[in-house]
């Protein structure tokens, strides 16, 4: 052995010691960037994706769905089915099994009084939980012992997955939260800012709408993990700059939901610092129609039940709305390979997609102008459509966001052609999808006629999904303007099939009665569906375990994040 | 000794009685042309302006009209300017852009311009209004511009918008909350050269015969004090013309279909790799109107000011 050699040895050996046994901390700091900025940890309170993806990195739920949309126990010992015992063969009970030793952030004991704690905070009736569709018909949660939670529902549940799984109903620590029940949920302003959870970071740092300071969870129950020791959770700024900061100019390591043109996408790509990553599911853009009258002069009834639209309450204008889109377009400007053309508002899993509505993959502005025209909505000598003095004006808001001005763009010219006029309007974003109670831009109030973005659901039933849109769920000043039904859609038809599928077991019958449901909010025109997207983001080459997760949230893996 | 007959005084006054007396205006203007600058910035301002109001009657294409087959073009024949991701035409939204900064710009200005010399001129003319005028003054700058705008805008964009309309809407309230937020540094330049004016022999004089101070301040303070307002009124147009570009480039502002040259320079910044034309156009004009009017400034304020004429 020649000196040399051993040096050489040695280097060596110093240089894959760390890959050898990689540990907790080891892969030093990771940023990564939100263009849309966290304003809550807690997703009981907020639903937007930023804020209930950034809470998922500190609190998390009992399973998690992975990349394929199949369950994977979090803190539970295996996923509860029939077959195991831990459904019940009537299927009104689930008992989850927590496992044993996992420990708070702050080091107390995880026990099943945290789940029912967690049950009750968002079942509460005065509270205004964001989450509860997914407690739909729970009876009552309770804990057999310190490790075994049983939650029994009120009817056969033939999918009882829904409180706990995925990362928009975490497990929230019973102890932090005590105070915190029903009205009073939104002033504990520490607990929601910085959650003990059980995940693998917690919150060193929080500063609403910008950034967030995370470090390594030194509770975690994997030692191993995370990798990284401190996590820098960037927020605000616009989709093209947080792609640029990961792809050109490598400053950040991973970049969310990336809507912006694709050939710029292409070309930021092309400088090698990071890659694209993309994959389908149940995104869909969309168009919300409002079918309540948004006039300020109706004050506190404003975009509410008591006043139908002027216009939008008529089927026709709706449909000619949706004519007069040719969504191929819109899928070419807008994403290229990051989108697609659909009719539904549930286009996935593939079970789900109903082949009903294919008719509006064709553009038909002569039709829409017909149609129009049959319904007494004559064209002015303004260009614009009106009947009994009500001329078809409306406003069309959404997200500030480059991609959507230019739908906005498109869209309004294409309604032109039919004689409809159109006032865009763009938000920031943050504040748009923020829910803040005093604004009156946010998505839920929807102070506009037709309001354009992207919702899904995470998990891969949709069943939660599809009840957003019951007459129950329309959001009002009486709700706090919670509720996810924009369209104030109300049907009793649709609620009976909504009641019906969450008493139907077999998988088949689920999915007709989905497709049903679909296939009525589309005939209804209260939703026009505009492009199947994607998501997108981008991760740094050096960011190793990135596995894009369409069914829940992005970071729902963070733990296995590491630098190559 | 032949030459001892002419009269060389009589010669002067025959002079004197040929050329029409020679008005203030007349000097300013003589003064002015000797600025090679001012002169330059002049001719570019007023060209811009021909162009953006006689532009569109001209050059006919719609600025807001899409057309996806001629996406991302780069300068033609058929579009000089190229065109942007929806292929709209780029020397169209230019021009339409351009009408809209413009006016923006003169209109805010002007607003700014009669909020600043009126509270600068009754601060230093009178005495008694001058300490809580100040302190007003103080208290507006001392805001901070950006959130304040924000708060505006939010809360009377829907208000003004059922009033007047969503363009004459959204035009009053950008034009009042770029003036009412600008006026602060022509009030206090204003007030403190009134202050120096007062001190002055034919102030005095003219109290003496009996002047009333509105008589005084049209007569005799606001001429003199000219020169400095319209220097503020060539950085107003320009401070306008930028603040309006940055609320477009936050998105707030004219909506989304509105060009303007801040919201064209937006909408580019992202193909700025793809087509860098795409920025330079709005900003090649955004800069070069400033300069002008910051050099037009500069001539009209060495042209208006007495002591400098002439030098």
């Amino acid at each position: 052995m020649t000196l040399k050699s051993i040096l050489l040895g040695a280097a060596a050996a110093v240089a894959l010691a760390p890959m050898a046994q990689a540990g907790r901390g080891d892969s030093g700091h990771a940023n990564i960037i939100y263009w849309q900025a966290a304003s809550i940890m807690n997703p009981y309170l907020s639903g937007g994706t930023k804020d209930i993806d950034a809470s998922s990195m500190v609190i998390e739920p009992l399973a998690h769905y992975d990349e394929n949309g199949a369950m994977v126990p979090t803190l539970v010992t295996e996923i509860p089915t029939v077959a195991n015992g831990g459904v019940s063969a009537d299927l009104t009970s689930i008992t989850w099994k927590l496992k044993p030793g996992l420990k708070w952030s702050d080091g107390s004991a995880v026990t099943a009084n945290d789940v029912v704690f967690t049950a009750n905070y968002c079942m509460d009736p005065s509270g205004g939980c964001q989450q509860l569709a997914k407690f739909a018909d729970v009876t009552n949660v309770e804990a057999l012992d310190d490790l075994t939670v049983k939650i029994s529902y009120g009817k056969p549940k033939p999918f009882p997955y829904g409180p706990f799984v995925g990362s928009t109903t975490p497990v929230i620590q019973a102890k932090q939260f005590a105070d915190c029940m029903g009205t009073k949920a939104p002033t504990c302003t520490d607990a929601n800012f910085k959650p003990i959870g059980t995940g693998p970071f917690e919150v060193t740092e929080f500063r609403a709408n910008d950034t967030i300071s995370l470090k390594a969870n030194p509770n975690y129950r994997d030692p191993a993990k995370p990798a990284f020791a401190t996590l820098t959770f960037k927020g605000g700024g616009d989709a093209a700059a947080a792609a640029r900061s990961v792809l050109e100019t490598g400053e950040f390591d991973y970049a969310w939901n990336l809507q912006i043109a694709p050939e710029i996408l292409a070309q930021m790509e092309s400088k090698g610092k990071g890659k694209i990553v993309a994959g389908f599911g149940p995104l869909v853009e969309r168009i919300m129609v409002n079918l309540t009258d948004p006039n300020p002069k109706w004050g506190d009834e404003r975009s509410t039940v008591k006043h139908p639209h002027p216009f939008l309450s008529d089927i026709n204008v709706r449909k000619a709305l949706s004519m007069a889109i040719d969504r191929k377009t819109l899928v070419e400007v807008g994403y290229g390979k990051a989108g697609q053309v659909t009719c539904n508002v549930l286009p996935s899993p593939a079970i789900y997609n109903s082949t009903a509505n294919d008719g509006c993959k064709v553009q038909d502005i002569a039709g829409a102008n017909a149609l129009l025209e049959k319904a007494g909505w004559k064209l002015g000598s303004d260009g614009v459509r009106a009947k009994d003095g009500v001329r078809l004006s409306l406003v069309y808001q959404t997200s500030t966001n480059a991609v959507r001005q230019d739908f906005q763009a498109i869209i309004k010219d294409w309604w032109r052609q039919i004689g409809v006029a159109t006032e865009l309007k763009n938000i920031d974003a943050a504040v748009f999808f923020g829910g803040d109670q005093s604004s009156p831009d946010t998505f839920q109030k929807l102070f506009a006629d037709v309001e354009m973005y992207a919702n899904n659901f995470d998990g891969t039933d949709p069943e939660a999904y599809m009840g957003s849109w019951k007459c129950s769920q329309i959001p009002s000043p009486s709700n706090a303007w919670l509720g996810a039904n924009m369209p104030r859609y109300c049907n009793a038809d649709y609620d009976k099939l909504v009641a019906e599928m969450s008493g139907t077991a077999d998988l088949n019958k689920r999915a007709d009665l989905a497709k049903a449901m679909n296939d009525m909010l589309m005939q209804d025109y209260a939703i026009i569906p505009l492009v199947w997207r994607g998501n997108v983001a981008a991760r740094a080459n050096s960011l190793a375990g990135v596995k894009l997760n369409v069914w829940d949230s992005d970071l729902w893996n963070v733990a296995d994040w590491s630098r190559k | 000794m032949t030459d001892l007959n002419t009269n060389p005084i009589g010669e002067i006054e025959r002079i004197t009685v040929s050329e029409n007396p020679r008005s203030q205006w007349w000097d300013v203007w003589a003064q002015f042309k000797t600025h090679k600058g001012a002169v330059l910035g002049m001719t570019f301002f007023v060209l811009i302006i021909l162009l953006v109001l006689i532009g569109p009657y001209i050059w006919t294409l719609a600025p807001d009209r899409p057309d996806l087959l001629a996406r991302n073009k780069g300068p033609s024949m058929g579009h000089p300017l190229g065109t942007d991701q929806l292929g709209r035409d780029s020397l169209a939204q230019m021009l339409a852009g351009g009408r809209i900064s413009l006016a923006v710009g003169v209109v805010a200005m002007t607003l700014s311009l009669v909020v600043g010399s009126l509270v600068g001129v009754l601060a230093g003319y009178f005495k008694r209004l001058d300490g809580m005028l100040m302190r007003f003054t103080d208290l507006f700058l001392a805001l901070p511009l950006l959130p304040l705008l924000l708060v505006i805008i939010m809360l009377f964009r829907d208000t003004l918008r059922a009033a007047f309309g969503l363009e004459a809407g959204i035009f009053i309230l950008i034009v009042f909350v770029i003036g009412i937020t600008s006026w602060m540094q022509t009030a206090r330049i204003v007030r403190g050269d009134v202050l120096a004016l007062k001190e002055q022999e034919f102030v005095l004089a003219a109290r003496s015969i009996g002047t009333p101070p509105w008589r005084m301040i049209m007569r005799h303070i606001l001429p003199n004090v000219m020169s400095p307002i319209m220097v503020s009124a060539t950085l107003g147009i320009a401070n306008a013309i930028i603040t309006e570009s940055a609320l477009s480039f936050l998105g707030l502002g004219f909506p989304s279909d509105f060009p303007t040259w801040g919201r064209l320079l937006f909408d580019s910044t992202n193909f700025m790799t793809l087509s860098p034309e795409r920025v330079i156009w709005p900003g090649l004009a955004i800069s070069l109107t400033v300069l002008s009017v910051n050099y037009m400034g500069d001539g009209l304020r060495d042209a208006l000011d007495p002591r400098i004429r002439g030098r």
